[in-house]
């Protein structure tokens, strides 16, 4: 039991997200578009 | 002003409004302390980039639908998405647990999906071919209480109603038609294992 609750992770707090995911994030932002009709909401994801 | 230094609020109010250069600040300002913080939780580079995806998709949808409430505490709000979202990563996993293969040892040399292979499969057809001829072999009343136990899984209750015998009748036969079947197989030599 020792061993397993004193088994260290690596700890590192500069770690950053790749810049893929970033691009990705902004580019869904850009895409996802929402329309308003008629008290309607419709969310549609343009290319 | 230069927007890197408006507040987290102002930010937000400007991406709802449509600009979208806001919330390249919003993530640049925040992204290692969220990255971090889900690192800190599930200790996996790849598992924390999908968390740290999802956890901003949920902030863009939840933006734009116009179901954010402005209380000051952007950054609070977010972590508690990411939180959210941690916590249901661990919950899908324990349904599905995950199993790390390593040089030595191969999760796939010890379990297998369950189905049988060709080998094994033809022995069992061959077994369950055995034991039809064998319990064909027994006396009719025997042959009709088994068949009415084990195939149909009646109770020796309804056994006994639908044969028109007493329960321990009918469970005499079903002892009867057992005995029978061992002598059957010794006399026949007939190996029933797989």
């Amino acid at each position: 039991m020792e061993k397993i609750y004193s088994k260290k992770h690596p700890s590192n707090n500069h770690l950053n997200p790749k810049i893929e995911t970033i691009n990705l994030i902004l580019s869904y932002s850009k895409a996802f578009k929402v329309s308003v009709y008629n008290d309607l909401m419709f969310e549609t994801i343009l290319n | 002003m230069n927007p890197k230094y408006l507040s987290d609020a102002a930010l937000v109010s400007n991406y709802i409004n449509g600009e979208e250069t806001s919330l390249t600040i919003i993530i640049n300002r925040h992204q290692q302390r969220i990255y971090n913080f889900i690192y800190s939780k599930v200790y996996d580079r790849d598992v924390t980039e999908d968390i740290f995806q999802d956890t901003f998709i949920k902030v863009i949808k939840t933006l734009k639908l116009g179901k954010y409430n402005e209380e000051g505490k952007f950054l609070p709000w977010v972590m508690r998405i990411a939180h959210n979202l941690v916590i249901d990563f661990f919950r899908k996993n324990k349904r599905m647990p995950k199993f790390n293969n390593s040089k030595d040892f191969d999760i796939f040399t010890v379990i297998s999906d369950g189905s049988l292979n060709a080998e094994a499969e033809l022995i069992r057809s061959q077994i369950h071919y055995d034991i039809r001829n064998l319990v064909e072999q027994l006396p009719d009343d025997q042959r009709t209480v088994l068949k009415m136990r084990i195939y149909n899984d009646m109770s020796f209750k309804e056994i006994s109603e639908n044969t028109s015998v007493s329960i321990n009748t009918a469970l005499g036969r079903m002892r009867y038609a057992l005995i029978n079947l061992r002598k059957l197989i010794k006399e026949h030599n007939i190996v029933l294992t797989n």
